[in-house]
Formats: C-alpha cells, structure tokens, sequence
C-alpha cells in the first residue's frame, strides 16, 4: 500500500523561503496571493494490505522521525 | 579528564574540536557514530558539519544513529554533552534540549566572527569565566532559534539560554542578532545544565595568529571548572 503525508510549517513559524517565493510569482505576473508556505511530500510504499493499519505505521513514522512537531505538522492524504 | 568527539558522515569540525580539547589539557578520542558503546568520558562532543548532508532536517538522521542511544543514556544520567552548530542541531532533533534551529531569516548561510553575551555562570561550563563577552565565529545556514510558546516560558523560568548574540559591550539587539534567533539566543541549556548547545564555534579560536582567543577562554575556564 501507498501512503501519501504532507508536512507543513504550523501557522505562527516563519517561513522566509515560502515569502521569497511568494515575492518572486508578485514579480512575474501572478497577483492575487495572499500566501505562499512551502512544505514536504512523502510517498511511503508499506508491506501492509490493511489501510488503517498501513496509516497508523506512517503517523507512528510521522511522530518519530519525518515531522519536527515544535514547528511542522502532518496530514496522511491519501492510501492506496 | 577525557573527552570524546562524536563523528557522523558529514560532520567536518570534528578534527578542530579535537585539537582544541587536546591543546587545553583533555585526552581525547574520536568516536565513530556506528559505535554503541562510549568510551569512559568526562566531556561528549558532537561537532559541526553536515551530518547526512542535512537530509530531511538538520541533525535528525544523526539524532537517530547508533552511538546517540549512548550519548542520551549518558546526558540523562548528568554526564556533560556539549553541540555545537550541527551538534546543537542534533541535541535538538535528539530531544535533549527544547526548541529546533530554523532557516537564518534572510535565507543566507552566514559565516562571519560575531560576539555573545554569557548569560549564565552558574553551570560547569562558563562559571568562573573570565569574560563576559566572547567574539567567536558563526557559520551555518540553519541557526534561526525557534521554540514554542511553552519552551519559551520553561527557558526563561528556569534560566536556560547560555549564550545571547550581542554587540561587543554585550548590548543585546535586533541588530546584532545574525540569524532571526528568538531573542537573541545563541546557546542554550538543559535543565539541569549538564548539556550545553550552541550555534558558535569556540574551537576556531583557539590560535591568536590564526583568529582570536576568545575559544582559549572557554576551553580553558571548562577544562578548569571539570577538574
């Protein structure tokens, strides 16, 4: 199974490299936005045929290892 | 006493920090991170560098390897561990000390001599120092010092930033505050304030023809204040 998790900086961290790109689409044309944050993608491929259990071994992951929970969080988008 | 240095895949200030703590007195030995085991030590050093290449965040492969179950084990029984720069990163990421290292504000990797203010003596590693304010040098990309609201309210009930960006009377602004550290913060401690990190290198100053001798300072009074 195929799990899919986006991180992304909780509100109230600073984010100067979403604000630099935020500035630069300002720059070419694209007005109109209110905010750009930047985060990370991950695709875990799991020996696991069972979605549930599939997605509570990737949050445990999440936890431990792939998100700093002082600045970032998580959201499991998809399993298939 | 004996000290140990730490060195991961990437770490690159692994050998300077052993010739700073030989030059002041430690035996020291180098520990690679596949390791499990520490050797007998009185000081553990993790280095700066770019330990796996700062993948995912910086120092967070190296929070998880072998020898760091030792170093935890060894920090949560009093032993004295010390980060600096990518070690600092690591005894965040490790959980040792509170808080995380950003992106610098300005999205530029700095590498200059700055000054920091001690703000604390009563610990094993800046009591007694002779000096208030140490010009030392900074060079990272990720030494924007962030914590929660929670962190913040435990670090300042219980005293714990060691070191604060300042100018080199030890006036502490906006202005010399390089990275967008909240407030100011260049090292701080644990709780009991056995482990120390922080975002200058003392050991790049240890030489007065090559940079200064404010690191000497440090090592010296630390070596002293471990006897």
């Amino acid at each position: 199974m195929r799990v899919s998790v986006v991180i992304t900086l909780k509100k109230d961290v600073l984010d100067p490299q979403g604000k630099v790109i935020h500035q630069t689409l300002n720059g070419m044309g694209f007005d109109n936005i209110d905010e750009v944050r930047q985060g990370k993608y991950f695709e875990i491929e799991i020996k696991e045929n069972d979605k549930k259990k599939a997605e509570e071994k990737v949050e445990n992951m999440c936890k431990k290892l792939l998100v700093n929970l002082v600045i970032e969080d998580y959201k499991i988008i998809g399993s298939q | 006493m004996n000290s140990s240095v730490i060195t991961f895949p990437g770490s690159n200030c692994d050998r300077d920090m052993e010739v700073a703590l030989k030059k002041f007195g430690f035996k020291n030995k180098m520990v690679w991170h596949n390791d499990a085991e520490l050797p007998k030590s009185d000081l553990v050093v993790l280095p700066g560098g770019f330990s796996y290449g700062d993948y995912l965040r910086c120092g967070s492969m190296a929070s998880k390897s072998k020898i760091m179950k030792s170093v935890i084990n060894f920090a949560k029984g009093g032993g004295k561990v010390m980060g600096i720069c990518n070690g600092f990163q690591i005894l965040v990421e490790s959980g040792l000390l509170p808080g995380v290292l950003l992106r610098n504000k300005y999205l530029e990797f700095i590498c200059k001599n700055i000054f920091v203010k001690v703000n604390n003596q009563d610990n094993l590693y800046f009591k007694n120092i002779k000096k208030n304010t140490l010009k030392l040098h900074i060079a990272h990309n990720e030494g924007n010092y962030f914590c929660s609201k929670d962190q913040i309210k435990e670090i300042d009930d219980n005293n714990l930033i060691a070191l604060f960006y300042s100018d080199e009377f030890g006036n502490i602004n906006e202005e010399n505050n390089p990275n967008g550290s909240v407030k100011n913060i260049a090292g701080i401690f644990n709780k009991e304030k056995n482990i120390l990190g922080m975002m200058p290198h003392p050991e790049r100053m240890i030489d007065p023809t090559l940079s200064g001798e404010d690191g000497s300072v440090f090592f010296t009074n630390l070596i002293n204040n471990l006897r």
